[in-house]
């Protein structure tokens, strides 16, 4: 079984990250890592073939630095990474991601591909589905476990009001969520041994694709604004009966 | 002085982020709840699995075959992320002995197990109760018996023996009064520890941190002629052989406790507030970080420099001696500072400050003391009389 894993590199998540005013695209000169929500596709993909054999590849579209992301996916155990990069790619929305993608993952021979649910730098969270629409095949979203038996998929899906059992025949687009698993760390065989394995560099043309990118984008971010203030929380004073009052908003609120 | 480009560069970011993600999983409580004397047998599992202690063994022997600089930054990254590298370096360089001066039958036998961790080697019993930094005063003897050896005597701050399958040992063979030059008649054995019976007895010692250190009492224990590593009354001088790249990985971890010092002790300070500002707006409170911190990249320059000539093959005596002095005087600069910046709280086990303070104190006392460092570039790299030995 063959598994692609779409990966993308974002600003670490832990240091808080800036919108360019000019142009309106998220900085990237800090520190760059690999998002951490594919680290949870990455291991639900070698997870998958360490079962029922086969190998993982990566894909990511993004600037030159990417491979750094691509290289621990790598290091960690995928067989083969894609990197698609071109500076007509620059500041493309989400359908022209999914388009780059579905087009590089139609190359490679695959019965699942993977992503997170969304990235941690854009937040669309479209890209899983628009990826299984331009390939035609089913997806199945927001996984939180995944089997997979003959060339059935089975995967427990995390909603709001509780888990749907999802079953679906391959291949299939899977978005798994954070939690699925947990991602294994690059040992050091697997750093070193990163350096030998296959890296594809195709460009846009090589994969049929003219006029995706940048201007030709059908979609314009207009304007950008800061996020509103947080309102002030509500403080409960206690006299006698708080426990409840806190119980009623949070069952208000369909926390618990 | 010409600063060299480290060996493996291109791989070493990559190497400092791995072994900061598996650090990540084993945070301030995991090391605090240790005390006084619990061994980090699952941080040391974990590390080995991932090969990090095999990185200098060859690849033909199963390890990853780096160098010393990438080595370092292994030790490094664990100080620097709060742990404490001294409960499990020696599994990395003990076997250097083995590696150098072995037959190719011990290094067959031994090597890919230590690389895979099967087999941990990493105790050294040097030290003994009457015999510290002058080495060739031990008494601990090897007496020559039909197909092998018997060895009597007693060592002290052994550490990691009960955590350690093998034990590296240095014992007289010719007694000092009967050799020439003192470093003669020393030979160096490779003891299997899970087949000593009751000859060997192994006694924790409680120290001022948790170091899992021992002393070892052999009544006669016997081990075979294929204990014996290189040749006899040589072993002396393959002890001195692995000293610089030591010299050099202590540094690094001085160097990561500098940093994780220094990082602790900027983020309070920004952050605590005392007199209605940060305490950290206050001169007194603000400069010795930064002196601190300045100590500490001064003394790494030193420890690359160090690491770049002993991976390119070249003298490096005096730069390992001199990264090892800087990088341990550095740290506990840093750790005065951190400590005084947390004022109380820095006692307080919870902040980690206190545990790592008397960590990184060691380091200005072993594995080689401070004073005996100065002694080697004085009198080696200076020409200055001798200032120690008889």
């Amino acid at each position: 079984m063959n598994v692609v894993v779409c990966i993308k590199q974002v600003p670490d998540p832990n240091s808080p990250g800036q919108l360019d005013p000019s142009t309106h695209l998220l900085k990237r000169d800090g520190e760059l890592v690999l998002d951490p929500g594919d680290e949870f596709g990455v291991e639900a993909g070698l997870q998958l073939v360490e079962k029922h054999g086969g190998q993982v590849t990566v894909v990511s579209m993004g600037p030159e630095r990417g491979l750094d992301a691509v290289r621990k996916a790598l290091a960690m155990g995928a067989a083969k990474g894609v990197l698609i990069s071109d500076d007509s790619l620059r500041g493309s929305d989400a359908l022209t991601t999914a388009k780059v993608l579905a087009a590089a993952i139609r190359k490679q021979d695959f019965d699942v591909v993977i992503t997170a649910t969304e990235s941690t730098d854009g937040y669309t969270g479209v890209v899983p589905q628009m990826i299984a629409g331009l390939l035609d095949i089913p997806a199945v979203t927001f996984a939180k476990s995944v089997s997979v038996e003959g060339d059935k998929l089975t995967a427990q899906r995390q909603t709001e009001t509780g888990i749907e059992v999802v079953e679906a025949t391959l291949p299939v687009v899977l978005s798994v969520t954070a939690g699925v698993n947990e991602p294994r760390y690059p040992s050091l065989k697997g750093i070193m041994g990163a350096k030998q394995k296959p890296l594809d560099r195709p460009g846009p043309a090589d994969l049929n694709l003219e006029d995706v990118g940048g201007a030709s984008t059908g979609q314009r971010i207009t304007a950008i604004d800061s996020a509103p203030e947080r309102a002030a929380g509500e403080i409960i004073k206690d006299e006698g009966e708080a426990a409840k009052r806190i119980v009623d908003f949070l069952a208000d609120k369909k926390v618990i | 002085m010409t600063v060299l480009e480290p060996r493996h560069a291109e791989e070493l970011p990559e190497i400092r982020q791995a072994v900061a993600e598996l650090c990540s999983r084993f945070g301030g409580s995991y090391w605090r709840d240790l005390e006084p004397d619990s061994y980090p047998e699952r941080f040391v599992r974990e590390l080995t699995a991932q090969g990090w202690l095999g990185i200098l063994i060859p690849e033909q022997y199963g390890g990853a075959g780096l160098g010393i600089t990438a080595a370092s930054v292994v030790l490094e990254e664990i100080n620097s992320q709060g742990g404490n590298a001294a409960a499990c370096h020696a599994q990395m360089y003990t076997m250097g002995t083995v590696l150098r001066h072995g037959s190719d039958t011990q290094k067959q036998r031994w090597l890919p197990q230590i690389a895979d961790g099967t087999v941990r080697l990493q105790a050294f019993g040097v030290t003994e109760p009457t015999a510290g930094s002058d080495t060739t005063a031990i008494t601990t003897s090897a007496e020559r018996i039909a197909g092998g050896w018997r060895l009597r005597g007693q060592k002290a701050f052994t550490s990691r023996a009960q955590h350690s399958d093998l034990m590296l040992l240095i014992a007289r063979t010719t007694p000092l009064a009967e050799v020439s030059r003192r470093r003669d008649g020393l030979s160096v054995f490779l003891v299997d520890l899970r087949q000593a019976g009751l000859q060997m007895t192994i006694r924790p010692m409680r120290t001022l941190m948790n170091h899992a250190t021992t002393e070892v009492f052999l009544d006669g224990l016997e081990v075979g002629d294929e204990a014996l590593i290189g040749e006899v009354g040589e072993g002396f001088g393959y002890i001195l052989d692995g000293m610089n790249a030591e010299r050099i990985l202590i540094a690094a971890e001085c160097v990561g406790d500098g940093h994780w010092f220094v990082r602790t002790a900027a983020a309070y300070a920004s952050n605590r507030e005392a007199f209605g500002r940060a305490i950290g707006a206050n001169q007194g409170v603000q400069f010795p970080i930064a002196r601190a911190y300045a100590a500490v990249e001064a003394a790494d320059l030193m420890r690359w420099q160090a690491a770049a000539l002993f991976d390119a093959g070249q003298r490096c005596g005096a730069e390992a001696n001199m990264a090892k002095l800087l990088a341990s005087e550095a740290s506990w600069q840093a750790a005065n500072a951190c400590l005084d910046t947390h004022g109380g709280w820095g006692f307080a086990a919870e902040y980690d400050v206190e545990r790592k303070f008397r960590e990184t104190r060691l380091y200005l006392n072993a594995p080689v003391t401070n004073n005996l460092v100065l002694a080697f570039l004085g009198q080696n790299v200076l020409g200055m009389p001798r200032s120690y030995g008889g």
